[in-house]
């Protein structure tokens, strides 16, 4: 019986040229996401880039002024 | 149940030889690539700000990765012309160890690939460049100009002439006129470059029915092409030594190669294809092999320049050497 279809035989090189491209890939994205990161000028501006909302990350002279603006 | 055997009429390509990963690399045109790699790479690394190593890599990839997908563009594009001529008809498509529709299918991944990378890594405006660059060789040269136009050579060299350029602006974010010069250069050296070789490498495009200035202007016409362009590069080549990348070393090896470019263009105008015949096409032949370091070496002047700046730069240094 065989276990292994010839086709993998015959793909050997191809997949792992593709898998090689793959962990290129990621090893990239890792690397840019690990430089981007750490030329940030201070952690605050890594938080504000979470996509979430954080009132102590607004500058108190804006939120003082957003506040003032707010009053009927 | 349902029958799940494939047979030779149920996929066409069947018979034909597998691909292997070599094959689709061959789509990205790696030649060609080696060029766009080293004059990208001089475009970041003689700018005025520093970039980051991994950065640098990063962008050099993307632009090579754009490049070589809008070769994998061509390619499914020219199968037709690319089968026809014997230069290109051992290519993975006209083969047929790559279908058309993989082609495309490589070019476009990679191209929004490389563009979205770039994109990310340094900014809009080298992005946008390469964006342009791949949709200009693809579009505007492979579809449109090649097959219309003699001067197809000229228009696509522009494709070609982007690298630095991009390089440039994912160091500084910017267009400048250093970066213009350095584009025009390729532009230029481009035509005479390829109609040299054109006169002595018998083609087969009219077969292919694409015009190339040999055949559809004789051969008279492109030597007077060749020295036109060889005397127009002169002052691309000299004006970018004056740039803030520029300097003596620059100028000494620019006035040398263009005084040789321009030797041999003129020997060319002045020969017809019966003194060519008689030795073999040796000066269309010279004047090919000087085309080929033209470039490289008038970029690896720039890069010594480059080099030479944390001394105060090479006009610092001979003014100190003169003065001395």
């Amino acid at each position: 019986m065989r276990v292994e279809h010839e086709l993998h035989g015959r793909r050997k090189g191809r997949n792992i040229g593709i898998g090689l491209v793959l962990v290129g890939f990621v090893a990239l994205v890792f690397g840019l996401t690990v430089v981007k990161t750490l030329s940030l000028g201070s952690i605050v501006e890594l938080e504000a880039n979470d996509h979430v909302l954080r009132p102590q990350l607004i500058p108190q002279d804006d939120a003082g002024a957003t506040q003032e603006g707010a009053k009927p | 149940m349902t029958d799940a055997s494939l047979t030779e009429t149920d996929m066409p390509g069947l018979g034909a030889p597998e691909a292997g990963f070599g094959d689709y690399f061959a789509l990205l045109k790696p030649r060609v690539m080696t060029l766009v790699v080293f004059t990208a790479m001089v475009g970041l690394l003689v700018a005025p700000v520093p970039v980051h190593p991994f950065i640098a890599f990063v962008a050099v990839l993307c632009i090579a990765v754009g490049g070589g997908a809008s070769g994998a563009l061509n390619m499914w594009w020219d199968a037709d012309i690319d089968a026809v001529m014997r230069r290109t008809r051992n290519r993975p498509v006209p083969a047929g160890r790559v279908t058309a529709g993989e082609a495309l299918a490589v070019g476009l991944a990679l191209s929004g690939f490389a563009v979205v990378l770039l994109f990310l890594a340094v900014g809009a405006l080298a992005a946008g460049l390469l964006a342009f660059t791949i949709f200009f060789y693809a579009v505007i040269y492979t579809m449109w100009l090649k097959r219309s136009t003699p001067q197809n050579i000229v228009i696509g060299g522009a494709a070609g002439a982007f690298p630095p350029m991009i390089g440039w602006a994912a160091a500084t974010g910017t267009v400048s006129l250093e970066s213009v010069l350095m584009f025009a250069l390729i532009f230029m050296w481009t035509p005479p470059h390829f109609w040299a070789l054109a006169l002595f490498v018998k083609s087969d495009y009219g077969d292919a029915g694409v015009p190339m200035l040999t055949e559809t202007h004789g051969r008279r016409s492109t030597r007077k092409h060749i020295l036109a362009y060889t005397i127009l590069l002169l002052p691309v080549a000299l004006g970018l030594g004056f740039t803030s990348i520029g300097g003596p070393i620059y100028l000494a090896v620019s006035l040398v190669l263009n005084l040789q470019f321009l030797g041999g263009g003129w020997r060319l105008f002045k020969r017809d294809d019966a003194d060519a015949e008689a030795d073999n096409y040796a000066a269309e032949r010279r004047v090919f092999k000087i085309s080929l370091g033209y470039l490289f070496l008038h970029f690896g002047a720039l890069l010594v320049e480059a080099a030479l700046r944390p001394w105060g730069g090479s006009w610092q240094l001979l003014s100190a050497l003169v003065g001395a």
